[in-house]
């Protein structure tokens, strides 16, 4: 048996002649919550949907649970609950119909609807029509509708758009408990760096349709090293300063100086050398890289 | 075949609040309706015109047969194959549907079949209350003859003609209507269909029957009952069935491959 929920071995997928896909290799390991990170039209959707076999790859190159999609899509799609792109939800039925609508398709007790809405917090909204729902309530319903059948592995396109804050809080904590207290293994792309850091066990990154990196958290922190802001007068003097003092400097603006972040002990020491020598320093923070300098680095090391 | 008939059922269950679903059962009541009343307020005129039992039921029977075949039909179909794609169309719900653990041949069939079965529990209502409506004409009245004729089989057998003639307008409109997403393509098709069907039916060109939109007419038209003629007299399976049911049944398999072709994008 394979270790890996999700594996794709050198996918390629066009739309007529345009690659959007290219030699795609992800390794999703059972149990994770794998952060697929992107920029817009990177790849990500096109990925989930080639997944869920709604878009066609060739044969032997993607495997769920081990087995290749494309003869096995019935078995392998009862396993898979997913929200691509908007959740899919008939305007006309109310939440409650909507769900009840996916327990006839997936053959499960409608009883399972009304335990789907408390779960995201819609029980009050279930006899409401679904067209009525604000942004955030039609995201929690495709949360729901792709939870009803208790899947072994969720797709979760960017489950947190349109939600406000608390949603998001809320739907984070699902992701982490489902992962955690129910062994669910979960795909969650996103374009949020800061997102994914947060719930993600490991990460993907796809750019242009290729992955750029792969691994765990904590070797993508390896990479997106954090930097130290410093806001000062006289920033001429204060960089030769610096660097006659062996520090390195990473950028240079009329208004701050950029160093490499080593640890709060080492930006005390710093802030203490500055003032001991006249420098007045107006403002010192750690400041983590955002994905497109992300993006940069990794290409660059490339 | 258990996928097929849950497919079945989630096509009821989500069209079940929508005009799609009640214009089946509204059509024929208000129509029917609306030629009974006619009967009722003109009895006196009617009663007049001494028809014998069958001609009564002809003309009556005749009234509802004449619209729905020639204008009501075609569009009814027309709109139903597009309302059946259009609430997935509509929703953005082809991608979740087609990510069920289904196969797509039972929801591409189960949605084909339940269009198909509005149709024919639409056509089903329009014969069953043509007969209960004049049954119920003679109590009201009892100067009328309904009761001197059972009209049954000819209305049976035109409705049985109707609803197999316009299987073929309803699996190209079903194509259509699966491709595109927008109600004007498909809505302007079938409606240039169905007037080139009918004028080609009436002017009586010999190919008429090669299109799909002009067989509904052509059915009717030979099911017109002449005077002295025994009504029971016109075969259903006719060349106009045969070529609807073979045009039904190649474009549902063409509709299959488009189905099966089709990127969720």
């Amino acid at each position: 048996m394979s270790d890996y929920a999700i594996e794709t071995v050198g996918l390629n997928f066009n739309f007529g002649n345009q690659a959007i896909v290219k030699d795609l290799s992800l390794q999703v390991p059972k149990g994770s919550i794998y952060g697929f990170l992107g920029p817009n039209g990177a790849g990500k959707t096109t990925t989930i949907k080639i997944l869920l076999n709604l878009l066609k790859s060739p044969s032997d190159q993607v495997f769920i649970f081990g087995k290749e999609i494309n003869s096995n899509r019935i078995a392998i799609l009862k396993r898979i609950g997913a929200l691509v792109e908007q959740p899919a939800i008939y305007g006309h039925l109310t939440g409650k119909e909507n769900l009840v609508n996916r327990c006839i398709l997936l053959g499960i007790k409608k009883a399972k609807a009304d335990e789907m809405l408390s779960l995201v917090g819609l029980a009050e909204a279930a006899n409401k029509k679904a067209s009525k729902y604000s942004l955030g309530m039609k995201q929690r319903l495709g949360i729901a509708q792709a939870l009803i059948s208790d899947p072994e592995l969720l797709l979760l396109d960017e489950p947190t758009n349109g939600l406000d804050p608390n949603g998001i809080i809320e739907v984070r904590n699902l992701m982490i408990d489902l992962a955690t207290k129910h062994q669910k293994t979960i795909l969650v792309s996103s374009h949020l760096l800061a997102e994914i850091e947060r719930i993600a066990t490991h990460v993907g990154i796809i750019n242009k349709g290729q992955l750029l990196f792969q691994g765990t958290i904590n070797e993508l922190h390896l990479l997106s090293k954090p930097m130290l802001q410093i806001e000062v007068d006289n920033i001429e003097s204060a960089s030769t300063f610096l660097t006659n003092s062996g520090y390195e400097i990473v950028a240079k603006t009329d208004k701050m100086i950029t160093l490499p972040y080593a640890s709060s002990q080492k930006s005390g020491e710093l802030n203490t050398l500055l003032i001991q020598n006249g420098f007045m320093v107006s403002s010192l923070y750690q400041q983590r890289k955002d994905l497109e300098n992300l993006f940069l680095d990794i290409t660059k090391t490339n | 075949m258990h996928a097929l008939y849950i497919s079945l059922v989630s096509e009821f269950y989500k069209s079940r609040k929508t005009l799609a679903f009640w214009a089946a059962i509204l059509l024929p009541i208000i129509i029917c309706g609306l030629i009974s009343f006619g009967f009722y307020y003109d009895a006196e005129k009617i009663i007049a015109n001494h028809y014998p039992p069958m001609l009564l039921w002809a003309h009556y029977s005749g009234a509802a047969l004449g619209v729905m075949g020639f204008l009501i039909m075609p569009f009814y179909v027309i709109f139903m194959a597009f309302s059946v794609n259009n609430i997935e169309h509509k929703n953005d719900t082809w991608k979740m549907l087609f990510a069920q653990p289904l196969n797509k041949f039972s929801i591409y069939a189960a949605k084909y079949l339940y269009a198909v079965l509005l149709i024919f529990i639409c056509l089903f209502l329009f014969a069953t209350l043509t007969y209960t409506f004049g049954h119920l004409l003679q109590v009201l009245i009892p100067k009328f003859n309904f009761n001197q004729y059972n009209p049954s089989n000819i209305l049976i057998n035109s409705y049985a003609k109707l609803f197999l003639a316009s299987l073929g307008i309803l699996s190209l409109q079903f194509i259509l209507s699966l491709l595109w997403s927008d109600f004007l393509k498909p809505m302007g098709i079938g409606f240039v269909g169905t007037i080139m069907g009918i004028i080609t039916a009436n002017v009586g060109w010999k190919y008429a029957y090669l299109i799909p939109y002009s067989l509904p007419t052509l059915a009717l038209r030979i099911t017109k009952v002449k005077k002295g003629a025994d009504p029971l007299a016109f075969p259903v399976f006719t060349q106009e069935i045969w070529t609807s049911l073979i045009y039904a049944a190649v474009l549902f398999i063409v509709g299959y491959f488009i189905v099966t072709k089709k990127s969720i994008k």
